[in-house]
């Protein structure tokens, strides 16, 4: 086994430390060593998406980053969007347009879909489609998950908004 | 899926990196963005006894103008291409390219650095700095030396480069006023290599072709530029026989191989299909 | 006020059946917050890894593992000798052959498992793995299935030296597995040969992969003490795991706990037991400590359950009027190199006999062969109920070969052979008795959004344009799914029948538990199971706690897989909620002291016919179920089914997909996918649509991308999603939907399944609109995946590419 090296880094605003081999991918360390389940490991050659966490302000998939890579670095995982009880605005979308099934890509869909936002308050569903194509899912086929981050960025905006599915739209006496 | 072990380095100075690779020699490589090593390492197809990350070499960033000359770090990362507004107002064709490279993750880390001097004929760049001219900046324990992207490829995953040399900068002339270009990629699917693609930069001269270049990528052992599609332009007016004639030409220069994308005639005919695509749209990009 | 108003907002309260209720799932997944497998870790835990096989055919000359169990941080390194004297190196498949766990003396597959490394974690189990050291001498490979039979082809399988009968009857070949048929063959042959038509069509379906975002895996823990055993795996059928590590350990059931926990998408990949989940167990037996096993995606693309593999010929009889008159199909079914299919026991090509599809066809006859090669067992269904989108491709595309020969419009052949609404409940030549059905307003309804006449005259005017520099292709399939598996007396998996349970508890203050058999891998059952109940028994859906998955809690069930879960699951439950209902009736009468006949039912109470005023809600009689029920009832309130279905279920659709050819390159853009789709009553709209876009996309990837290719040497090429297409956002076409609702006769709920539909119908809709942009050539068919390079050979070997 070959030496390991301390590795200090932020994770969702805590300081966290951690010792590790300097091969050790840092989707390992976050779910293994940290207890920070969300980002999944779906492909391990850097397609899926599945793995997505937010370093220092970009999209970046963790399984193809090495945790000494991160030293002094911020990281964002999926762990770190509900604050006080409140979802954010993606987490609210993802919800309310059925933007899931089966939830595995769910995690790096938000933390994707966050720093895309941040990027493009108002992006058109183009945009959407060309910005998150480096995540797969399986399950959905895309259309709810564009809706769901629609309807974040209107709520991020400060718009109304409200859901494409109403609960009795087809429910008669 | 799990890469062998190494020793890590992550120096602040270009004058450390090199003494590392010196003192490692074969037995270490440079980690840029990784995108392309690390599953490399993870397949175990590489092995490397020490990895030595440049991320931390300050000097290795950012896009600069340099009279006519642009200057990209070698860790510039796709991402921050395809945002740059220098790129987008004096090299377009850079930000066309980077926009069609791998996915949105994938570009925050890549380099084009890496992508260059990682000698994969599937890599988008190669062809690219081909067709601009480009020239690359290596430095080794001997000093700096700037090599034209014309003698930099030399087949597949062999450059110019010495085992102790980094890539520090590329330098391309701004596109010339009037210009066009443009870079077509055929792929199966967001984030595969190209099954075949053309960068092309066009020029006009009174209604005729006066400055043509044209390369390809991944039809050919390394990337290559196009001499016989170039020379077929030259002087003429580009209309539909002329594009047409200069993807036949394009198509019996290059040497694909087959695979999962398709034979060689396919990807022959794909390049062909690529160089008349962006012809077409240089063609349009062009002042009038 | 309206009088309907309060009734209004009482349901909307219940969110019952038909609601687009929002999904109690999603609040875990979307912090992520659920547990997945991997997401398991236990005090001790270890990882295991498998070392495989390089070659696809090869005998095992050494295994020598000294080495690797050198290795610091390594505990075990399990090889089939290890496992012989637990016989436990075969294991039963659910087709009833048998598959080597670990290979013993040969490997008949790439990538074959050949020994279990186990260590403190996975990197020191990767290096490990590395250390073992195995000599092979490599036999010949027999990768194509039509060789598998010739009188000098390599055996296969030596282990079945001798046997000239299988699970499904008389062997040929060393390498024949079966040979099955159904139907009439002689009324179908003369039926041929007085037919003014025929037409005649060889297709591959091509090897694919369900490829769920989550591989597979487990975490196995023994507790010696206890002698417990308790499993957390990526399963869609838990309970079947439970009765089979019960067979193969010899521990007793009630000590074995099977878990799935949540299930990242399983698309009928998680089905089957896997070598790893065995070896992980045997390891954690034999240390002591738990250990898990998660596979690589390259393990999951090469090693478990690919889907289809049928080299299918159809034929078509009719008058020259399109009428059919007879249908025969062969296939030559490639099975691997262990027959692991997941079909219900008796049905070795499962329920391929819904292949005469929507139409009235009077004689049908179908032959089955299938054979070993040297690639990885499985056979499952890819999002299909048990070969049935095979089926339906081989109907939807013969019928439009029928069409081209005749010069008749797709649409107008479809129409002229549909099975009229009055002919339901229909007995179809090759036995099913389809349930309902009411095909012609569904194709007609999506004719007339797309504007059918519209699109062929466009198509008209470009194919007249020889400049046009694309070729554009109009797709309809008009399918009829079987699903629900299944009624016992046809259908079971291992000797069980395929029933499924509902046990539902109501608790004193009116909420509910309620646990099922099935598991849900991304359907949302936690969310429409309470949907059902709700509206069955009157309980809010927000009141009712639904659990699934762990063999410990809930009754025994054949999970999740086929479509089966809304079918027979689904009507489980709205039985127990009528068991529930009707005591309910009884202690509420009691309360009033009423006769329970002058007791109805309205949404959330039970009031009294005639006089509404008096009226027990179901909170109040579930408080009074704890204290205060008639004379001689038992306390309690709670029920428990198990649903044998008296048939399958046939949900059907008519689907439109319009396309573009770039002549010059191949690539093919999809302009337009309207999905309409009739699953008998709807539950959860939302849902609903949730899933058609996903088994649309699932199509979409399988028609013009998936494919597992294999070289002559039998190395599987393409296993990763560096080739393996699994569509982005970027390729993935707009879906519209739309439905039609026609119940089932026979299910309480009148529901019949949904999530397959949008998958079977898709695909050959996908091909039929390629084939529909070149038939103007006098093309009939062109093989799957539609990529670009395949299309455009098919464009230069017409001389259209240029």
């Amino acid at each position: 086994m070959a030496k390991k090296t301390a590795v200090s880094f932020t994770l969702n605003g805590s300081t966290v430390d951690v010792l590790v081999e300097p091969r050790e991918l840092l989707i390992h360390t976050l779910r293994d060593k940290l207890a920070h389940t969300g980002p999944h490991i779906g492909c391990e050659t850097t397609h899926c998406g599945a793995c997505t966490v937010d370093l220092d302000g970009q999209s970046v998939k963790s399984c193809t980053i090495l945790t000494v890579q991160c030293e002094e670095t911020q990281v964002l995982t999926i762990e770190g969007f509900a604050k006080g009880g409140q979802l954010h605005a993606l987490q609210e979308g993802f919800m309310q347009e059925h933007g899931l099934q089966c939830g595995f890509c769910t995690p790096g869909m938000i933390t994707r879909a966050y720093r895309l936002l941040q990027e493009i308050p108002d992006p058109t569903e183009e945009e959407i489609r060309y910005w998150m194509a480096g995540n797969l899912c399986r399950c959905t086929g895309y259309q709810n998950i564009i809706k769901a981050i629609q309807y974040a960025a209107r709520k991020l905006r400060g718009e109304v908004v409200e859901t494409s599915h109403p609960l009795m739209a087809e429910v008669s006496l | 899926m799990i890469p062998r072990p190494f020793a890590y380095h992550a120096p602040d100075t270009l004058q450390a990196v090199i003494a590392l690779l010196s003192e490692h020699g074969d037995q270490a490589k440079l980690l840029a963005g990784g995108h392309s090593l690390l599953p490399m390492m993870k397949l175990r197809f590489a092995a490397p006894d020490h990895l030595i990350d440049l991320r931390r070499v300050k000097e290795l960033c950012g896009i600069v103008m340099s009279g006519d000359e642009i200057h990209i770090g070698a860790m510039t990362t796709e991402h921050d291409i395809v945002a740059s507004a220098l790129l987008a107002e004096h090299l377009p064709l850079l930000v066309e390219t980077a926009r069609q490279i791998a996915d949105p993750q994938v570009r925050y880390k890549g380099t084009i650095g890496g992508d260059v001097s990682h000698g994969d004929p599937g890599n988008d760049h190669p062809a690219v700095m081909l067709a601009l001219g480009a020239s690359f900046v290596l430095v080794g324990p001997n000093g700096e030396r700037i090599v034209p992207a014309a003698d930099f490829f030399l087949g597949t995953y062999a450059t110019a480069m010495e085992p102790d040399e980094v890539m520090t900068q590329i330098r391309i002339r701004k596109a010339a006023a009037g210009s066009g270009a443009s870079y077509a990629k055929l792929k199966r699917k967001t984030g595969d290599y190209a099954t075949a693609a053309a960068a092309v930069v066009l020029r006009l001269e009174g209604g005729v072709c006066a400055e043509v270049s044209i390369a390809l990528t991944n039809v050919a052992p390394a990337a290559m530029r196009a001499d016989a599609a170039e020379a077929s332009l030259m002087g003429k007016t580009v209309d539909d026989a002329a594009i047409a004639e200069a993807g036949r030409h394009a198509m019996e220069a290059c040497e694909p191989a087959a695979d999962l994308r398709g034979d060689e005639e396919y990807k022959r005919a794909m390049a062909g299909q690529m160089v008349e695509r962006a012809l077409r749209a240089a063609l349009l990009r062009c002042a009038a | 006020m309206n009088e309907i108003t309060p009734d209004l907002s009482r349901l909307e309260r219940l969110e019952g059946i038909g609601c687009s209720r929002k999904r109690r799932e999603d609040p875990r997944f979307i912090q992520g917050r659920g547990t997945y497998v991997d997401d398991i870790h236990l005090p001790g835990m270890l990882f295991g890894v498998m070392v495989r096989s390089p070659y696809a055919h090869a005998r095992i000359i050494s295994i020598d593992t000294s080495k690797a169990k050198a290795h610091p941080g390594v505990h075990a390194v399990l090889t089939a000798e290890d496992l012989k004297p637990l016989k436990l190196h075969w294991m039963p498949t659910l087709a009833g052959d048998v598959q080597a766990v670990l290979a013993d003396g040969k490997v008949v597959f790439q990538n074959q498992e050949v020994a279990f490394v186990v260590a403190d974690d996975r990197y020191v189990a990767a290096d490990a793995a590395e250390l073992v050291e195995v000599e092979y001498e490599e036999l010949p490979a027999i990768v194509d299935p039509h060789k598998a039979m010739d009188a000098d082809a390599t055996v296969i399988r030596e282990d079945l030296a001798g046997k000239d009968v299988g699970a499904h009857g008389a062997r040929r070949h060393a390498n024949h597995i079966f040979n099955w048929q159904i139907g009439d063959k002689d009324r179908t042959d003369r039926a041929f040969e007085n037919a003014a038509v025929t037409v005649k069509q060889d297709m591959l379906y091509p090897r694919v992969h369900p490829c769920p975002l989550e591989t597979c895996g487990c975490v196995a823990s023994y507790d010696a003490i206890r002698g417990d055993l308790t499993v957390w795996i990526t399963s869609q059928a838990p309970h079947v795991v439970r009765t089979v590590v019960g067979l193969l350990s010899s521990i007793p059931e009630s000590k074995i706990r099977i878990v799935s926990p949540d299930i990242g998408g399983g698309f009928g990949n998680k089905v089957g037991v896997y070598p790893g989940y065995v070896t992980a167990i045997v390891a954690s037996i034999v240390l002591g400590r738990p250990v898990k096993w998660i596979e690589s995606r390259n393990e999951n693309l090469t090693t478990t359950a690919f889907a289809r593999d049928y080299w299918m010929t159809g034929e078509l009889a009719a008058d020259t009027d399109g009428r059919i008159k007879a249908m025969r199909v062969n296939v030559l079914a490639d099975h691997g190199a262990f027959d692991a299919c997941a079909d219900p026991t008796k049905w070795p090509a499962g329920m391929f006999h819904v292949c005469t599809g929507s139409y009235d066809i009077p004689n049908a006859h179908v032959s089955v062969d299938g054979v070993y090669t040297n690639k990885f067992p499985g056979g499952v269904s890819y999002r299909c109920s048990f070969r049935v989108t095979e089926a339906v491709y081989i109907i939807e595309r013969m019928i439009d070969v029928l069409a081209q020969k005749l010069g008749i419009d797709k649409a107008e052949i479809r129409l002229r052979n549909f099975i009229t609404k009055d002919k339901f409940p229909y007995h179809s030549a090759l036995g099913l008795d389809y349930d309902s059905g009411d095909y012609e307003p569904a194709l007609r309804k999506v004719m007339k959004a797309v504007d059918y006449d519209g699109l062929r005259a466009e198509q008209a005017a470009k194919r007249a344009d020889p400049n046009c520099p694309t070729l554009m292709g109009i797709g309809i399939t008009t399918f009829t799914e079987i699903v629900g598996a299944g009624p016992s007396k046809s259908c079971d998996i291992l000797g069980i029948g395929m029933f499924d349970s509902c046990e539902i508890r109501v608790h004193p203050d009116g909420s509910a538990i309620a646990r099922m058999g099935t598991i849900s891998q991304g359907q949302g059952h936690q969310t429409t199971y309470a949907q059902i109940i709700a509206s069955e028994a009157g309980i809010a859906a927000s009141l009712i706690n639904v659990e699934e998955g762990d063999t410990s809690t809930a009754p025994y069930g054949l999970g999740t897989y086929g479509s089966r879960s809304t079918p027979v699951a689904g009507a489980a439950i709205a039985r127990a909620s009528h068991k529930i209902r009707e005591k309910a009736r009884k202690i509420a009468a009691h309360l009033l002291e009423v006769s329970p006949d002058d007791m109805e039912f309205d949404l959330d109470q039970f009031r009294v016919k005639g006089d509404p005023a008096r009226a027990k809600t179901m909170k109040e009689i579930a408080w009074a179920a704890y204290n205060n029920v008639p004379e001689g009832m038992e306390m309690g309130l709670e029920a428990v089914d198990y649903y044998d279905p008296p048939n399958f279920t046939f949900p059907f659709g008519a689907y439109l997909t319009v396309l573009d050819i770039q002549k010059r390159t191949g690539e093919i853009k999809v302009r337009r996918f309207y999905a309409l789709d009739d699953c008998g009553t709807r539950i959860n709209p939302m849902i609903i649509e949730g899933q058609i876009h996903g088994g649309l996309t699932e199509g979409f990837a399988v028609a013009f991308g998936q494919e597992l290719p294999y070289d002559e040497q039998g190395n599987v090429l393409g296993g990763t999603l560096m080739d393996y297409f699994l569509p982005t956002t970027m390729e993935t076409p707009h879906w519209e939907t739309d439905f039609t609702v026609t119940p089932s006769p026979h299910h309480p709920i009148g529901a019949k399944g949904v999530a397959e539909s949008p998958h079977v119908g898709s695909i050959p809709c996908f091909s039929n609109a390629v084939v529909d942009a070149f038939a103007h050539l006098g093309v009939t068919h062109t093989g799957m995946p539609h990529n670009s390079y395949r299309t455009w050979q098919q464009l230069r070997a017409l001389n259209i590419a240029g």
